[in-house]
């Protein structure tokens, strides 16, 4: 039962890195979808494939790593039908992307009105005059004082908080269906962090836009999330709105992933507690083990859990997990 | 009682640009002018956003980089000056863990190697105690004995950061500055080495001087905290009283702005205007003024003193917050 | 151990396998040549490649199949021996240089670029002709020529390695600086420099011919390849095959170092494993 309609769909992804240590399956049969003007937040520790599926959806998966099999659809159209010039047109036109370091992502040796303006101009027919005055209008609203200065601006004479802005900007210009915003602060000081948030959450409820949050940041995730993705090793485990993952998870692994975080205003006053600890490593996306991929690590462990992998069901409205406690 | 490690007035300028002959003109003041104590068997705290200098005073603290002003007393010496011969014998005692597990650790050596490198010189033991000291270590840090021959590239990030940790405490360490050891890592591994961080503080008899920028984590494992900006200490007190009722307000600012998972946590962010000043240039008069919401007049004019506003609670600020409102 | 992950590597089995055969040949040179290198025979002048001569003979009637297999321990020698003294001065300089840095850094790095300012081959002709034709002076020569390419090399990557973490924590325990010079850094710096030495071994077998040819290398009647590709030069035209023997020889030595190197330089990446 869903009653937005959804704007992204992921069905069934799998996306494999074929390296000379084995083949790695970074995405191992992901499902999910994204409603229109909804915040879905994807969350994962490292090896889980969160960043992996971000660029499957935009078809960037870089070599040695291939889209196997899945579908894709923005609005209904496989993107993996797409010929490569009709990708090119949803890149930063329907679904845009941010990334964690934004000195990498804006080029060092343009003016960031440069940059602005030749992303508009590839999209869109129109003159260098009006591209320059929507890039103005952008920077303004992405809370960049001076912005007709800030044009002539380069990269490197940015603060870290700004340049991330101009990213959203330009990922912004044209009004795209779905932001993917990956690890969108990580990189960026605390009191810097909340800023670039504040602006990227006005402007895409202004706009309408959904946004892919991808981020191993629990606390980014609850306070501004509308529903949530946990995925470990390449599978989504459990799925639901914020309230339904932080306060009645049911997979093991999102109950422990909550568990070892400390709780703020919990220590004060208090004995210092041990930190509850999950048994195990992330395993290697080369060697997964046999049936759930969480088995080695779950305390609630079953025989039937390390030979067939569990599968999703469907709890509460919204709320899915896969899990061999509740089938 | 007196404290382990005393720091008083502690500077440390770079200077900027070179000249074949004589000073430069400008320097950036990493960190201008900060005194604090670490007591024995106690944990310090010292949090800040980028450039705010605490990576510096870690590294200062233990003398691996020399003062330009200032006192650093270590069991009551004067360490200041000392030169490197000097310091040798107190290398024993004086330690400290990176952040990065993958280039603090040089990646042509064993694992055995590494951790024996902790011994230093004039250590007095033979090889086969050293080999037996190092399994010793190993497996209090939580490694097998069978990683004893490996390479740091064949570990995961929370695995070396272990020996990282192996390497500091083995040559039985009064102090260890403890650089940002956790943000490299993912967070169910994080809670496994701050329990194994206290497991050994206790076992040993360590104090800590803990270097972070994440406050939940600062929250949960300090005794005391002291908050930098730009080169200074705007607040000092024990941990409870800060975290409870900060009376500076980048502290307050700094605080709010952490995202929670706790619902009954979430409020209202103070959001900072502008970005952080570079440390080559700082403003006049209090460092924190232009972003401070009730700066006024003699804020941009007089650096504020270092001031008790209650027993053992120190804040640098001309109108310490009176009221928990925004708390 | 290392060797058999050698072996596993077939570029570097390959490379492997061409050295040593030239090494044996250098080795065993006496039983596998026919005549003797030096020895003049003006009944045969310029033959043809023959039952008796395997390789044909030059203008003074002396064997080139004797010569080419006498030649290898020339052309090993001087390879070697020079890449060898480029390579000590080379590393020491370099990473004292960047490990020190300051003054020291740059009066050193400007002397290594005058020297690197001269055409490496008129450089070790400028040599020669002070010094004197001999075998051993080409090796000064050449391994003088090679010092700042190691040193470039090893300075460049002292420099990035000094920053390292891992280089903090070695003198946060007490290190001294020489420890960590040979324990941590230089180590570190095996890539970059097994690849400079296996190209300094091809270049200085290739720069010895060209000594030769100019009549500045190993002093004639040695055979080494460089002078038999020398004297060569007059019969060419209407006898190729007195050139191809020595070029094979040199080209087959040259790609052995080249294969070799690349893969030792794989093998010995303890992150490859």
């Amino acid at each position: 039962m869903n009653p937005m309609p959804q704007i992204l769909e992921i069905e069934d992804l799998q996306t494999h890195f074929y390296t000379r240590q084995g083949i790695a399956k970074a995405v191992c049969g992901v499902s999910f979808h994204v409603s229109e003007g909804e915040i879905l937040g994807v969350v994962g520790e490292s090896g889980s494939g969160k960043s992996v599926t971000a660029l499957s959806i935009l078809r960037l998966v870089p070599f040695p790593g291939k889209i196997v099999s899945g579908e894709i659809r923005l609005k209904g159209q496989n993107l993996f039908d797409l010929t490569p010039s009709d990708m090119r047109q949803i890149r930063g036109d329907r679904i845009s992307m941010i990334f964690q370091e934004p000195m990498i992502s804006l080029n060092p040796a343009f003016t960031i009105g440069d940059q602005l303006i030749e992303a508009l101009r590839v999209h869109r027919k129109i003159s260098r005059r009006e591209a320059r005055d929507r890039a103005v209008e952008m920077l303004g609203q992405v809370d960049i004082s001076n912005p007709e200065m800030r044009l002539e601006d380069y990269p490197h004479q940015l603060s870290g908080g700004m340049r991330q802005r101009v990213m959203i900007a330009e990922a912004l210009l044209l009004n795209p269906n779905v932001l993917l915003a990956d690890e969108p602060t990580t990189a960026l000081d605390v009191t810097v962090q909340a800023q670039v948030l504040d602006v990227m959450y006005r402007l895409t409820q202004d706009m309408g836009t959904a946004i892919v949050l991808i981020t191993h940041n629990l606390g980014l995730v609850a306070e501004s999330a509308d529903r949530v993705v946990v995925m470990y090793a390449g599978r989504v485990v459990e799925e639901g709105t914020v309230t339904d993952i932080f306060q009645d998870a049911l997979h093991p692994y999102t109950q422990g992933l909550l568990k070892s975080i400390p709780i703020p205003g919990h220590s004060l006053g208090r004995q210092r507690e041990e930190l509850y600890e999950m048994k195990g490593m992330i395993p290697s996306l080369q060697r997964l083990p046999e049936g759930c991929s969480f088995h080695p690590r779950c305390s609630f462990v079953k025989e039937i859990c390390s030979q067939t992998p569990p599968p999703r069901k469907e709890m509460g409205p919204m709320h899915f997990t896969q899990c061999w406690l509740y089938s | 009682m007196e404290p382990l490690v005393k720091v008083e007035n502690l500077k440390k300028y770079f200077p900027l640009g070179r000249r074949l002959w004589g000073k430069s003109a400008h320097s950036v003041r990493a960190v201008d002018g900060i005194s604090f104590d670490v007591n024995a068997g106690e944990t310090l705290s010292l949090v800040g956003e980028s450039g705010c200098g605490k990576t510096t005073t870690g590294r200062l603290v233990i003398r691996l980089i020399e003062p330009s002003h200032g006192c650093i007393r270590f069991k009551g010496d004067d360490i200041t000056r000392h030169r490197r011969k000097a310091m040798r014998p107190l290398r024993n005692d004086l330690q400290i863990i990176f952040q990065d597990p993958y280039s603090s650790l040089s990646p042509r050596m064993t694992v055995k190697d590494i951790i024996g490198e902790g011994f230093g010189r004039d250590s007095g033991l033979g090889s086969r105690d050293k080999k037996d000291r190092v399994l010793e270590m190993m497996s209090k840090v939580g490694l097998r004995p069978g990683h004893f021959d490996r390479y740091p590239h064949e570990f995961s990030g929370g695995q070396r950061q272990r020996i990282g940790i192996a390497r500091a405490i083995i040559s039985n360490p009064d102090f260890v500055v403890a650089d940002e050891p956790l943000s490299a890592l993912d967070v169910s591994v994080q809670a496994q080495v701050i329990n194994l961080l206290f497991k050994l503080k206790e076992e040993f008899k360590l104090s800590y001087l803990f270097i972070s920028h994440d406050l939940s984590v600062v929250e949960h494992i300090s005794d005391r905290v002291a908050v930098m900006y730009l080169g200074r200490l705007v607040e000092t007190a024990t941990r409870d009283r800060v975290f409870q009722f900060p009376r500076h307000p980048y502290t307050q600012a700094l605080f709010s702005a952490v995202p929670r998972t706790q619902v009954s946590q979430q409020k209202e962010r103070i959001i900072l205007k502008g970005d952080v000043p570079s440390p080559v240039n700082p403003p006049a008069g209090c460092h924190f003024h232009p972003r401070c919401h009730y700066s006024q007049d003699i804020c941009t004019r007089e650096p504020p003193g270092f001031d008790p506003v209650e027993p053992d609670h120190w804040v640098a600020c001309h109108f310490p917050l009176k009221d928990s409102k925004h708390v | 151990m290392a060797i058999k992950r050698l072996l596993i590597n077939k570029m570097g089995l390959i490379g492997a396998l061409i050295i040593l055969a030239i090494v044996l040949t250098a080795i065993f040179a006496p039983l596998i040549a026919t005549h003797e290198p030096l020895k003049i025979d003006m009944l045969h002048q310029v033959e043809l490649p023959s039952d008796q001569f395997w390789f044909g003979t030059d203008e003074y009637g002396r064997d080139i199949y004797s010569r080419v297999i006498y030649g290898s321990r020339i052309t090993l020698y001087i390879s070697i021996l020079s890449v060898a003294v480029a390579t000590l001065f080379g590393v020491l300089i370099g990473a004292v240089s960047g490990y020190f840095g300051g003054w020291i850094d740059t009066i050193v790095m400007r002397l290594m670029d005058a020297v690197m300012s001269f055409p490496a081959i008129l450089l070790a002709i400028g040599i020669m002709a002070v010094l004197g034709g001999n075998l051993n002076n080409v090796v000064i020569a050449l391994g003088f020529v090679y010092i700042p390419r190691f040193a470039r090399i090893v300075r460049g990557s002292v420099l990035s390695l000094k920053g390292k973490e891992f280089v903090e924590a070695a003198l946060a325990t007490g290190k001294g600086d020489f420890y960590i010079i040979f324990r941590h850094i230089l180590p570190n710096c095996m890539a970059p420099l097994i690849v400079q030495i296996t190209a300094s071994l091809a270049y200085a077998i290739l720069a010895e011919s060209a000594l030769s040819f100019l009549g500045l290398g190993a002093p004639p009647p040695a055979p080494s390849w460089g002078n038999i590709l020398s004297d060569a030069r007059n019969f060419m035209l209407d006898n190729v095959w007195m050139t191809v023997f020595p070029g094979i020889a040199i080209t087959l030595t040259v790609l052995g170092f080249n294969l070799l190197g690349d893969a030792l330089r794989d093998v010995l990446d303890p992150r490859l494993r």
